[in-house]
């Protein structure tokens, strides 16, 4: 059940290397062969590629304030996320500092009935110099029912 | 990288679509270990089965990502401004995704040549597995 309370919540800041093998692995996964993401010591990086902050805010107790918003893990899901890039994406050697925070929670009556609860968090990723590079904006639905069939709620640092 | 401001009218579709399948556990697997979302209901059969599904589920950001790496084989992975994706059908093992997407808008912002995409990831069966948006600087 989401608790509205979690709204303004802010986590600790973290950081996160932009690495080049990372660049690499993630780039397969996705099956691109884009020579943009394989070549040179300072490839860009993938749109998706800030995903990876799961591994950095690990590092940091209270760096992820979406555990807060309390998404029923059985009615749950991601329902979208979006990247913004203020500039070209992040490079291979750079070192960003990321902040989330949960932006917005409201509600929705559903199509079939029942309320959806939408929550929002936001992280911004800045530069050594403090400039905004991008933003992630990760929103997660909570269905009056089961979502049994659809796709689980957005990985917290809790389930591991 | 060679898409040229003057070739993309809206409507324009682009290159071919990106194919991929027939999905494997290990396509999932392997993203999972370079994204970092160990969440066992993509891998692990037992975990899945004992959740009520029928096999491990797709990971919602793999398959983002390949309609991500659709949009910048075309307009570059340097260029792209906003990526953003919606899910709406379970991807499964097995399954074949078609990643394509046509020009929405073109125009000037600032001095920035700039195109909006409109994005979609579909199944075998013609479901929609993700609709997205994308957002490309056009380099002169």
């Amino acid at each position: 059940m989401v608790d509205k309370a979690a709204l303004g919540a802010v986590g600790v800041p973290f950081t996160l290397d932009v690495e080049r093998g990372k660049i690499h692995e993630l780039a397969r996964a996705v099956h691109s062969t884009d020579p943009a993401h394989f070549t040179g010591d300072h490839p860009v990086t993938p749109p998706t590629f800030l995903t990876t902050m799961f591994f950095w805010e690990e590092l940091v107790a209270g760096s992820n304030p979406w555990a807060l918003v309390q998404m029923d893990q059985k009615r749950g899901m991601h329902a979208e996320q979006e990247y913004v890039f203020h500039g070209p994406p992040p490079r291979a050697g750079t070192r960003l500092t990321c902040q989330s925070r949960i932006a917005e929670i409201y509600e929705k009556e559903g199509r079939r009935g029942g309320t959806l609860v939408f929550a929002v968090m936001v992280t911004e990723f800045r530069d050594a110099s403090g400039r905004l590079v991008a933003e992630a904006r990760l929103t997660g639905v909570e269905t009056a029912h089961s979502s049994r069939g659809t796709p689980p709620a957005p990985r917290t640092t809790e389930e591991g | 990288m060679s898409a040229r401001w003057e070739d993309l009218d809206e409507g324009t579709t682009g290159p071919a679509p990106l194919v991929v399948g027939p999905l494997t556990r290990t396509d999932f697997v392997r993203y999972q270990g370079a994204s970092g979302d160990m969440n066992p209901v993509h891998h692990d059969e037992t975990f899945a089965h004992a959740a009520g599904y029928p096999a491990p589920l797709g990971v919602g950001m793999f398959a983002a990502g390949l309609l991500n790496t659709w949009a910048t084989g075309w307009l570059g992975a340097e260029n792209v401004r906003r990526t953003k994706v919606r899910w709406r059908e379970q991807v499964w093992p097995g399954d074949v995704l078609t990643c394509s997407g046509t020009v929405a808008r073109r125009y000037l912002e600032g001095l920035e040549r700039r195109v909006d995409l409109d994005l979609v990831c579909t199944r075998q069966d013609g479901g929609v597995a993700i609709v997205g948006w994308a957002t490309f600087v056009v380099p002169p």
